[in-house]
């Protein structure tokens, strides 16, 4: 079986049960308390991140990274938790993580945390990462870095990967319309970047906690800064939606006359 | 002056989908808007060069057509170098393209490669003092900015749905690009549907069905339901035609294989699944919880079926919520339905 390098790209999120409201101050758009709100790993990166532990577990010698473009405090925060789930090595930037950065400026500032990786199989390399983050949902941070690295086999929304007999892979990518495309790879390398895949949320693992955490921590400190100025970017204004609906709450009223009232509504034209 | 290419894919008949005909009109708005700009389409693909015809009537001074059998596939290396080769045919220095995946998964690449920037989500392209102004949404639809930017070429992409298609006649003069496409280890075997076969999603359909994890929780008898959970759904959906939504509960719960078959994990709408946009969606069994809602952002009439008056549609999410047992208003509506 053949080995895989591979590099997961993965900026950090709000946690999406908190409340999130846009202010502009002299360093322009950025969301109220920020710094104070809880991180997550952008969710379809964790996804990318479970997918690269299992590719490297059933094909012996592979390696896993994970490079993460934010601020140094709430990587430290995150890595506490994430650490327990797969092991990997960290390619930490220490750079903002809000929606309102440029999706160039912050794959570029990532290219050179994985240029700096000593080691890397650039034959082997699968660069992998969330195909949307949460924050900006621009899907195109991945995309530049590839171009940028010069790896021209490219993959977004993907599902699946399935490393066949001859060392091809499979990989499926979301489509319209509720389908999956389907495509043959020959070899890496390549950039995937997965919507859901397949991998529920590994349990946490003390002992694998343990043992990342001692490399961790000296890459965290070593963390190289980017500050991601939004060069020729204005960002005009940022307001939230009308949130709330006066709903209104029907109770005790019969099963008939509530299905009535359903198939009515929708019976009517929009 | 502004030169804006409409940068769009053909499909395998050789035509322009929705997205591409919506992403014209922005880019003649862009135009107008502007005060005036230089207006080129740059469209690619097995077959480009009926395509041309689509825009008649949506201004484009021409249409640069780049056609290849290597563009019967939409792979990143091909795609790349042909929109590539289209941006630098005509100099462009604002690119406006359809946000399909076949674009996504370029864009940025395709901005990188061209020295620019992207934006993409796009949901209004106008001017304000001369300069293009880009609307998108932040955080998974949960704020909405407007934003300009000074570097160009600026690639920009334009959600489906919100500009209709170009309307008038007048094809724009046809003018062949050739390019060089690269080899690619990339060959695109064909498409897939989800594993129960049953197509459950209908982008164009009026009326979004969302189902939540309640369809297969123990019900007030004390058992589980799922068989006539099924039944009940798929029965609805062939009746409505509508498409069918579920919560990220539902969906995860089906990977496990233990219920409602037809759901995957292209059903899940919310903050890690899609956000659709229909006219109306009704939501049963499903808590109505932030992480959900968001992606009920672009659904205009919200109705609720929930048997707890206090679940999250009840908190200004939905229009009206109906605190019931789904599993009898739902078998009640099909039959309404009848067939
Ligand atoms: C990082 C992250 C990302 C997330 N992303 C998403 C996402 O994309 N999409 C998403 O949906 N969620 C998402 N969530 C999860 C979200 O917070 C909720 O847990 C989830 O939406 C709950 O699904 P549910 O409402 O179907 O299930 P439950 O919360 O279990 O609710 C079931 C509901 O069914 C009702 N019910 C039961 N029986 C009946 C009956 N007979 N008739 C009527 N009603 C009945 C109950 O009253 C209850 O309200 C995310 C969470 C996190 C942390």
């Amino acid at each position: 079986m053949a080995f895989f390098h591979i590099v997961v790209c993965g900026g950090l999120v709000p946690d999406p049960l908190q409340t999130l409201e846009p202010v502009s101050g002299p360093a322009g758009w950025s969301l109220k308390n920020e710094s104070l709100l809880p991180s997550i790993l952008d969710p379809w990166a964790a996804n990318a991140l479970y997918e690269a532990d299992a590719l490297a577990k059933a094909n012996p010698g592979s390696k896993v990274w994970l490079a993460s473009a934010a601020p140094k405090v709430k990587l430290q925060q995150v890595l506490m938790a994430l650490a327990q789930k797969a092991p990997f090595e960290l390619l930490p930037v220490d750079a903002p993580a809000g929606g309102f950065t440029d999706a160039v400026e912050c794959a570029l500032a990532l290219a050179g945390a994985v240029q700096s990786i000593e080691g890397l199989d650039r034959s082997r390399l699968l660069l992998f990462g969330g195909w949307e983050s949460a924050s900006r949902g621009a899907g195109a941070t991945l995309s530049v870095l590839g171009e940028k690295l010069g790896l021209t086999e490219q993959f977004q929304g993907v599902d699946k990967l399935t490393v066949d007999g001859d060392g091809s892979l499979e990989i499926l990518e979301r489509v319209e319309g509720g389908k999956h495309q389907v495509s043959v790879l020959s070899s890496p390398p390549a950039v995937l970047g997965w919507a859901t895949g397949g991998r529920a949320e590994p349990p946490n693992n003390p002992q694998i906690g343990m043992a990342n955490m001692r490399a961790l921590m000296p890459s965290l400190q070593k963390a190289r800064a980017a500050k991601l100025p939004g060069d020729g970017l204005t960002l005009k204004s940022v307001s939230l939606p009308r949130q709330k609906r006066n709903t209104q709450v029907v109770k005790d009223m019969p099963v008939e006359q509530i299905a009535v009232e359903i198939v009515e509504w929708i019976k009517k034209k929009p | 002056m502004e030169l804006i290419l409409l940068l769009a894919a053909t499909d395998a008949e050789g035509n322009l989908g929705k997205p591409a005909l919506g992403a014209a009109t922005a880019a003649q708005a862009l135009a107008s808007a502007l005060g005036g700009a230089k207006l080129v389409a740059g469209l690619f693909g097995a077959r480009a060069s009926q395509a041309a015809a689509l825009l008649a009537g949506a201004g484009f001074e021409k249409a640069l057509i780049l056609e290849s059998d290597a563009l019967s596939q939409a792979r990143y290396a091909t795609d790349a170098a042909a929109g590539e080769a289209l941006v630098k045919a005509c100099g462009a220095t604002l690119v406006v393209a359809p946000a399909t995946s076949r674009i996504q998964r370029i864009i940025g690449g395709l901005a990188q490669r061209c020295g620019g920037k992207v934006d993409t989500h796009l949901t209004e392209l106008t001017a304000e003092e001369g300069a293009p102004l880009a609307t998108r949404w932040f955080y998974r639809q949960r704020m909405s900015g407007r934003l300009k930017r000074a570097q160009r070429p600026w690639f920009m992409t334009v959600e489906a749905g919100l500009y209709p298609p170009p309307a008038g006649s007048g094809s724009p003069a046809v003018e062949k690009v050739q390019a060089a496409l690269p080899s690619t280890l990339t060959r695109v075997t064909g498409e897939k549907s989800p594993a129960s076969g049953a197509q459950t999603i209908r982008p164009d359909a009026d009326l979004l069905f969302v189902a939540g994890a309640g369809w297969c929780k123990k019900q007030a008898d004390g058992r589980l339901h799922v068989p006539e959970a099924e039944k009940v759904i798929l029965g609805f959906l062939e009746k409505t035609q509508s498409s069918l939504g579920g919560s990220k509960s539902v969906v995860d719960q089906s990977g496990e294989g233990t219920v409602l078959s037809f759901m995957s994990h292209l059903n899940q709408v919310g903050q890690t699944g899609s956000t659709p946009r229909h006219a109306k969606g009704l939501a049963t069994c499903c808590h109505g919880e932030e992480p959900h809602t968001v992606g009920w952002r672009f659904v205009n009439e919200r109705r609720a079926v929930n048997l707890n008056a206090n679940c999250g549609w009840a908190q200004g999410k939905a229009d009206v919520l109906y605190v019931a047992d789904a599993f009898k208003v739902m078998e009640r509506v099909n039959d309404l339905l009848g067939g």
